[in-house]
């Protein structure tokens, strides 16, 4: 008889997840320098990274939307008509009938949830395949901008609505809100080592959980040092972040969450397991319909108009950072850390790119061509499985 | 006269297991030659050499036709040589049309471009020649599947096959159905074609065989003329072997009613007037193992998706558990209710092959292990690691991916997630097939443990000595209808066999 040896909670192997975000942050590390050094020191200045977060934001948001999208094994081909669509009734609202700037957010954001329901409950019970309703869903709803706006540009005049996009958090509350986080962090590390300790699974040692705690903490300062070092945390970064932190918290720490891997999976097994796949697909896109009325109000701030092609091309970003940050488009596999960073790599690009003038169709070429070598490269290190 | 094919001492082995064990083999031209077994004991895997899937050099022994020693490298050549296979799933494309489909491959051309008066004449001529009223410009997706498998036949002749093979291929037939398919198969008869029929419907081998090979556990137990047979002697012939002493003998107690099922239909999805299982009735008491046997296709594992609410077709019935009526559509209402169901096929139904052992294990007992809304990394990890130690999983660490695990510990991963959601009733849909013999054992420990402990389990096997050794009571399926139930003292392979081929 073999000696059954115990099953302890976590081998020595390094996990396949976090080896891809660490080859991840050494390759965004790289094009940091990279640029820093052709652009003679200008890339990783404080005002050229408050803009490149800056850049993200948008993508970033839509990329966590998404990336959920990706993992339930479906795509959502519509989200930069929706976002243009949202933006356009919170631009009508305001600017053509006066109202004010409350219904003008929520009527941006619950047309953009209604369209997701819509979409998802398509998919669902409907089965359409994902692509071709969102792929419609990309035509019909740019059409809808068109109609709403008779195909011009809408100005925007009411201020506090453009602070949404344009304005920065003072420097005292980005310290404020640094301090807040840190609190956070060291919160949920000694509460994770005491539920641990209490099931037996490890034993909460205070260096360890200050070592651990130490790597976010520095990055919240630095983070917060360098916004405030030109003019503070830009909103629409302080709102990306939050939602980075919520998709996190989702995919990790939800039964929810959870469903989505095991329904992008393997639909049958989930499916014979209790889980109601239609129910979650409706509300993953439903969620990501949500996410991109957000998305949709920061734009449209942020460029101070809402104009008939706004959000063009917005999806395919959104996809290429999640698969830049590992997701498979055939489900089951990706993070929202990995989808952020793809934002960031993406967005990086775009930004250095410009500082060097590098021109339009150049840079299409090098952004495409990144974009296949980085799913090549990762498919080159996954061998089977 | 030589015969028109000839296996001679055949021998077949897969990693652990002689598959086939020096079969011999041969078809008269003009012959109705009927190959039966149990399942597994190597019909499919015979016709899989002779039709070239396993290629010359995967497999011992010789084929010869018309006295000709033959070696096939792969199915096209098999299939000049006049072979042709006919699979119980149809191998059809079910979006192009009659036509198309019996030329696939093979259409009239000239420089690549079809010729398509070419193509629908002479499917026109050969689907009339067979007196197969089917317009030939219909997609096949629109017959039903009787008349898809006439269309799969007109195929295999338009070929020139000399030699036919029909792998159970009423299975999913009605019994009109049936009859055209045996009309047609009496008219190739009369033009010298060799037909090698696989079923395990007797009645239909007796109707329709000149001879009747038996195969069992890998070697032929014998070629006889069909005329001196009889249903009792095949049986016993099928059979013929003794229930291994691998089974621990263990007295189980019964309590009250766990389940009760009346008057349960289920009907095909693909066919939606045929019922796949056919007014079913039947309980299980708490702590008491109800074995379910019958051959491929009886309806049994449709028997349990339509219970737990996971059948895609229409069902009707009452299902009643501890005596209270209870209304089953999903999956999870069957969870709610306390029974949990370790499907057939693991790696299509039972797990997330790229996720780890934790994550497949906690995912059907979610709610209860971590909570409605929010996970519980912490409470999943002690539930998991908990039943993969008791289980005897063997990985390094509960972060092992299932993929890369072995079907043992992938079986033994699948039955932690059930038992996981604290189930009252436990389904097993071939709990043991494609594993080894040490972790079935293990396997087998675990299903008297559980009875012991009180939960009701409803086993589907395949494997004959496997529901003899471990069932209190054992149901027989036969084409969807219940044909036969025997308590353990009863049951013998001979009896039960005799249900599972429809025959009283």
């Amino acid at each position: 008889m073999n000696e059954i040896k115990e099953i302890k909670e976590n081998g020595f192997k390094l996990q396949t997840s976090s080896l891809r975000a660490y080859t991840m942050i050494g390759a965004l590390i790289l094009i940091w320098l990279f640029f820093h050094w052709q652009t003679g020191g200008i890339f990783l200045s404080y005002r050229n990274l408050s803009n490149l977060m800056l850049q993200t934001s948008v993508t970033g948001i839509l990329a966590v939307g998404m990336l959920m999208v990706i993992v339930s094994g479906n795509i959502d081909l519509s989200v930069g008509s929706v976002l243009g669509l949202a933006g356009g009734v919170s631009a009508v609202l305001l600017t053509s009938w006066g109202y004010g700037l409350a219904p003008a957010i929520l009527a941006a954001i619950a047309v953009a949830v209604a369209i997701g329901l819509f979409h998802g409950v398509l998919v669902a019970y409907l089965n359409i395949p994902a692509f071709i309703v969102t792929l419609g869903g990309l035509l019909a709803w740019r059409g809808a901008i068109k109609g709403i706006s008779q195909s011009e540009t809408i100005p925007i005049t009411d201020g506090t609505f453009k602070s949404i996009g344009q304005n920065y958090v003072a420097p005292q509350i980005g310290w404020i809100l640094a301090a807040i986080g840190i609190a956070a962090v060291l919160f949920l590390a000694f509460r994770k080592a005491r539920t641990q300790k209490e099931y037996g699974l490890g034993d909460a040692n205070l260096t360890r959980i200050l070592a651990e705690a130490l790597l976010p903490i520095g990055a919240i300062v630095v983070f917060i040092f360098v916004m405030n070092s030109y003019a503070g945390v830009p909103i629409p970064v302080l709102i990306f972040l939050v939602i980075a932190l919520v998709g996190f918290f989702i995919t990790n720490n939800t039964t929810f969450g959870r469903y989505l891997y095991a329904i992008g999976g393997n639909s049958d097994a989930a499916r014979l397991s209790g889980i109601n796949n239609k129910v979650n697909i409706v509300k993953v896109f439903a969620l990501m319909g949500a996410l991109t009325g957000i998305a949709a109000l920061i734009f449209t701030a942020r460029v101070g108009s809402a104009s008939p092609d706004a959000g063009v091309l917005k999806e395919l970003d959104a996809i290429a950072a999640c698969v830049i940050g590992g997701a498979s488009l055939m489900g089951g596999r990706g993070t929202v850390f990995g989808a952020c960073l793809g934002a960031l790599i993406m967005s990086s690009l775009d930004n250095g790119m410009s500082l060097l003038n590098v021109r339009d169709f150049m840079q299409e070429l090098i952004k495409g061509t990144i974009l296949v070598a980085a799913v090549a490269v990762d498919m080159f290190g996954r061998k089977d499985l | 006269m030589n015969p028109l094919l000839e296996m001679r001492a055949v021998t077949k082995e897969f990693p652990g297991v002689k598959a086939l064990d020096g079969v011999t083999f041969d078809l008269r031209e003009g012959e109705f030659h009927a190959l039966v077994g149990e399942n597994g004991a190597g019909k499919s895997t015979l016709m899989k050499i002779l039709s070239g899937i396993y290629p010359v050099g995967t497999y011992g022994g010789e084929i010869v036709i018309n006295g000709e020693k033959r070696e096939f490298q792969n199915i096209r050549e098999a299939e000049a040589a006049g072979i042709a296979i006919i699979f119980q799933e149809l191998s059809l494309v079910k979006e192009l049309t009659v036509s198309e489909n019996i030329f696939l491959g093979r259409e009239p051309s000239r420089f690549g471009v079809i010729n398509w008066a070419e193509l629908y004449r002479k499917s026109a001529e050969m689907l009339k020649e067979l007196h197969l009223p089917i317009n030939p410009r219909t997609p096949v997706g629109n017959l039903g599947i009787g008349q898809q498998q006439l269309v799969e036949i007109a195929k295999a002749l338009s070929q020139n096959a000399r030699i036919l093979v029909l792998d159970e291929p009423t299975a999913a037939l009605t019994e009109t159905e049936v009859e055209t398919l045996f009309e047609i198969l009496r008219k190739l008869k009369t033009r010298g074609v060799g037909m090698i029929y696989i079923s395990h419907k007797l009645d239909e081998v007796f109707a329709m065989s000149d001879r009747i090979t038996v195969l069992r556990d890998g070697k032929t137990v014998g070629t006889h003329a069909t005329q001196d047979l009889n249903n009792e002697k095949v049986i016993s012939l099928m059979v013929g072997r003794e229930v291994g002493d691998i089974f621990p003998k263990t007295e189980h107690e019964f309590g009250e009613i766990a389940l009760e099922v009346k008057n349960l239909d289920a009907y095909d999805l693909d066919n939606p007037n045929k019922k796949t299982v056919d007014n079913i009735s039947f309980n299980v008491r708490k702590g008491e193992v109800l074995g379910i046997a019958g051959l491929m296709g009886a309806g049994r594992s449709e028997l349990l998706m339509a219970i737990f609410g996971a059948w895609f077709g229409k069902t009707s019935g009452e299902t009643f558990i501890e005596g209270k009526k209870v209304s089953i559509n999903t999956p999870s209402d069957a969870i709610k209710n306390g029974v949990g169901f370790v499907t057939e096929d693991r790696k299509r139904f039972g797990l997330i092959l790229e996720q780890t052992i934790l994550d497949n294990m906690t995912l059907a007992g979610l709610k209860q292990v971590s909570g409605e809304f929010l996970t519980h990394r912490s409470r999943e990890t002690v539930a998991a690691k908990a039943a993969a130690n008791s289980l005897r999983v063997k990985a390094s660490s509960i972060l092992t991916v299932a993929g890369t695990l072995s079907g043992g510990n992938q079986q033994k991963v699948v039955l932690g997630k059930w038992l996981l959601t604290k189930p009252k009733i436990l389904f097993l849909d071939e709990p043991t097939r494609g594993i080894d013999v040490g972790a079935k054992q293990e396997i087998y420990a675990e299903i008297n443990k559980l009875a012991k402990e009180g939960l009701a389990i409803v086993m589907v096997s395949s494997e004959l000595p496997e529901v003899l050794g471990l069932s209190d009571r054992i149901l027989v399926l036969h084409e969807g209808k219940l044909t036969g139930e025997f308590s353990k003292t009863e049951a013998t392979p001979e009896k039960v066999m005799a249900a599972a081929t429809g025959y009283q």
